[in-house]
């Protein structure tokens, strides 16, 4: 593994599967409700909040205290940061704070890359601007193999604003590393001009895709985008790209849903779709910890056992 | 004073000697003498025209931070310039005979080279009413290229009348060719390494739908337009085009165009961040070709200063525009005659002749012949320097060659017959 995780894209098959392994052992830990482990004791994990993300947040900072390591909140809202502090200046008082990891979510894309050349310590990437947010990337991953079993060979359809979405950016580069066929569906105003160049296929209408696909994952559309013109309006987004009963029951009988969140039910998806058993979507929360543990530790605990030793606890 | 270059090859001829006499070249030959005159050994030497630059940003008066007509113009003098226009851009904007006679009266006390300000085309560069064009015009800077650069003068209307009123003055309207609305928020070249990167793509149709519309202006109203920083190889398709017809239009091309290309962008280090944004290499191939064939006809530096600041944080927040006169000519060498693309005499049409012509420069942009101004510069194209931002003049660090190894550096740069660079120093 690098020491920071910024991109999907920078995972190697190997790297994203250890991850997914490491966080299904961490679950098991979990599951077993010794909810602390002392792998990280000692070590600081500053979470770096340029944009709210409450969820985001605490699922980093519940996987970080249940390694035993020391969390610093540092949200933008009410702090200097929100005063014209620069990236810099805010990246070296990290560094005085000596944090050996640093969970940054940033409204622009790159912040975090940028960051990496202020600080010592390990940046993990919770979300950049319209470009990447791999560990959301890694728990759909985990979500998917829990569920069906398997990645390599599985037909994910991803529906929705694939332009300004991050979680598509890294779902599209984790899931081709994995295996996996993807298929992004929009309207032609959501999807980037050189798409094509993407490790995936594109398709503008769901209808035909549905019977083909064993993960459907829809993105968060913004009703803001309506006055840039990017489509006409929310009824005419969710009659094509919505996905409703009728659309749900054209899917394989063992395919799933997904949304990385937070919902606009009745635009996206219907609420009895994203209540309904095929739904993944509170699996996905529970599973954003263990994958969020699994990264931490793997980039932080260095070469000591994530688990089995409180016995190993002097070395950590 | 006089001087005597000694074996130099006027762009790139055959060595002969030039003696400079009262700020003029005197004569030209082999075997010269001249009693008294300092010599200069030149073997090895081109001997160019001083370079015009039509394209340069001095920051004074408002950001004396990350610039000053002092240093810009030292910056420009050693890259072999001796002729910038100064953009409007400043704060204030120059926008008014005050403003304009300011910067020119800088660049006459500081002496390194002369400085045509550029005048404001719209009050503020806001882009609603004229600024005073005529007062400019009239002014001791004699203001004849007009420009909103930074801004792209979008309202067609204002437009017209601006490439009208000019004609009253022999100006030419610079445009800033970049379609407001379709560029809302742009980052970079919208392209695969933008749709990969998450940053909001900068359409080369931004431009190209705007120099196609400027073009049909100009050509209506029978007015010169002067298209500054063309980067995509659709607007080289309709320059090649208007020139077709005969209008009068003319273009420029950055140095960093010519040679660098937007997947630099892929570290997200904000020194490549500029406007228009850096393309693809076929645009890059495109420009080098249109220079080559004179559809465009100027390199322009676009020399645009930032302090650290304003460049050491997250893209979206970085300032647009790099560094560019002291490693102009050595990017053209590069890109356009090491490539065999354009010989030195190429060169001094493309850098000093036909940006003289454009932005109607006395003084300048003449062949070195007897009775000709001595405003020439000395280079040598077999010097490789590796580029470090602390060795440069300008105020600001912004370059993004830094490290890199260009090919060849100016010796000398003289201005009327008075050295003000001489061997690598300003003097
Ligand atoms: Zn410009």
């Amino acid at each position: 593994m690098n020491r920071h995780l910024i991109s999907a894209a920078d995972l190697s098959r190997d790297d994203a599967l250890l991850v997914l392994d490491t966080a299904a052992e961490l679950a098991q830990i979990g599951g077993r409700s010794i909810k602390k482990l002392p792998t990280l004791r000692g070590r600081t994990v500053v979470n770096l909040f340029f944009e709210d993300s409450t969820r985001t947040r605490i699922s980093f900072e519940a996987a970080a205290k249940r390694l035993s390591a020391d969390v610093i909140n540092f949200s933008a809202k009410g702090s200097s940061v929100s005063k014209g502090e620069s990236l810099k200046d805010t990246a070296l008082t990290l560094q005085a704070m000596g944090a050996d990891g640093v969970v940054i979510r940033h409204h622009a894309s790159g912040a975090p890359l940028t960051l990496t050349q202020w600080v010592e310590g390990s940046v993990i990437n919770a979300g950049d601007g319209t470009h990447e947010h791999p560990t959301q990337a890694l728990l759909d991953a985990y979500t998917m193999r829990e569920r069906l079993g398997r990645l390599e060979g599985l037909r994910v359809t991803i529906v929705g604003d694939v332009l300004h979405s991050r979680v598509a950016r890294s779902n599209v580069a984790l899931l081709h590393t994995l295996g996996a066929e993807v298929t992004l569906v929009a309207p032609p105003t959501l999807l980037p001009v050189a798409v094509g160049s993407w490790p995936c296929e594109i398709d503008y209408a769901l209808d035909a895709v549905l019977p083909k696909t064993d993960v459907v994952m829809m993105l968060r559309v913004q009703r803001e985008r309506m006055s840039a013109a990017f489509f006409p309006s929310a009824r005419e987004y969710s009659r094509r790209y919505g996905l409703d009963r009728d659309r749900l029951g054209r899917m394989p009988e063992h395919a799933i849903v997904m949304h990385p969140g937070p919902m606009n039910r009745g635009m996206e998806i219907a609420a009895e779709v994203a209540d309904s058993p095929r739904s993944t979507i509170v699996d996905q929360v529970g599973n954003g910890v263990s994958v969020r543990m699994a990264v931490l530790y793997l980039l932080l605990g260095g070469a000591s056992p994530a688990i089995g030793g409180d016995q190993r606890e002097g070395e950590l | 004073m006089t001087h005597l270059i000694k074996g130099v090859r006027i762009t790139g001829d055959e060595p002969t000697d030039v003696l400079i006499k009262d700020g003029l070249i005197a004569e030209t030959g082999r075997g010269l003498d001249a009693e008294g005159a300092e010599v200069l050994d030149a073997d090895g030497l081109i001997a160019l025209p001083g370079l015009v630059d039509l394209h340069t940003h001095l920051r004074e008066p408002g950001r004396e931070d990350a610039e000053t007509v002092a240093t810009g113009t030292a910056a420009a003098a050693l890259g072999g310039f001796t002729a910038v226009h100064a953009m409007a851009n400043t704060e204030p904007v120059a926008d008014t005979a005050g403003v304009v006679e300011q910067v020119w009266r800088l660049g006459a006390e500081a002496g390194h080279c002369d400085v045509r300000p550029v005048g404001a085309v719209t009050v503020g560069l806001a882009g609603e009413r004229l600024a005073e064009l005529g007062a400019m015009a009239e002014s001791v800077a004699a203001v004849r290229v007009f420009s909103d650069d930074g801004m792209c003068v979008s309202d067609v209307l204002l437009m017209r009348r601006a490439l009208e009123y000019v004609k009253a003055f022999d100006g030419v309207v610079a445009q800033h060719a970049q379609e407001p609305r379709l560029t809302e928020g742009a980052q970079m070249n919208e392209g695969e390494v933008s749709g990969r990167l998450g940053l909001t793509g900068w359409p080369a149709v931004a431009e190209e739908a705007i120099i196609a519309r400027d073009c049909l202006l100009a050509a209506h109203v029978g007015s010169r337009l002067h298209i500054c920083h063309v980067s995509t190889a659709g607007s080289v398709e309709i320059l090649r085009w208007a020139k077709s017809k005969g209008w009068q239009v003319t273009a420029e091309v950055t140095p960093h165009h010519l040679l660098l290309t937007d997947d630099l962008v892929e570290g997200y280090d904000p020194i490549y961040k500029v406007n228009p944004p850096l393309r693809t290499a076929e645009d890059v191939t495109a420009l080098r070709e249109a220079l080559a064939e004179g559809i465009i006809d100027a390199v322009a530096t676009d020399h645009a200063p930032h302090s650290v600041e304003d460049k050491e944080t997250e893209w979206p927040a970085a300032a647009m525009g790099m560094l560019g006169l002291e490693t102009a000519l050595a990017v053209v060498q590069r890109t356009m005659v090491d490539t065999g693309l354009l010989d030195w005499a190429g060169v001094a049409d493309r850098m000093a002749y036909r940006p003289a012509a454009i932005g109607r420069v006395a003084g300048h942009g003449h062949p070195l012949r007897p009775g000709a101004p001595a405003s020439l510069t000395l280079y040598d194209p077999a010097a490789p320097v590796t580029v470090d931002p602390a060795n440069l003049a300008s105020k600001s660090g912004n370059t993004p060659y830094r490290g890199m190894t260009l090919p060849g550096r100016v010796v000398a740069t003289l201005l009327r017959g008075v050295p003000t660079v001489s061997e690598g120093k300003l003097q």
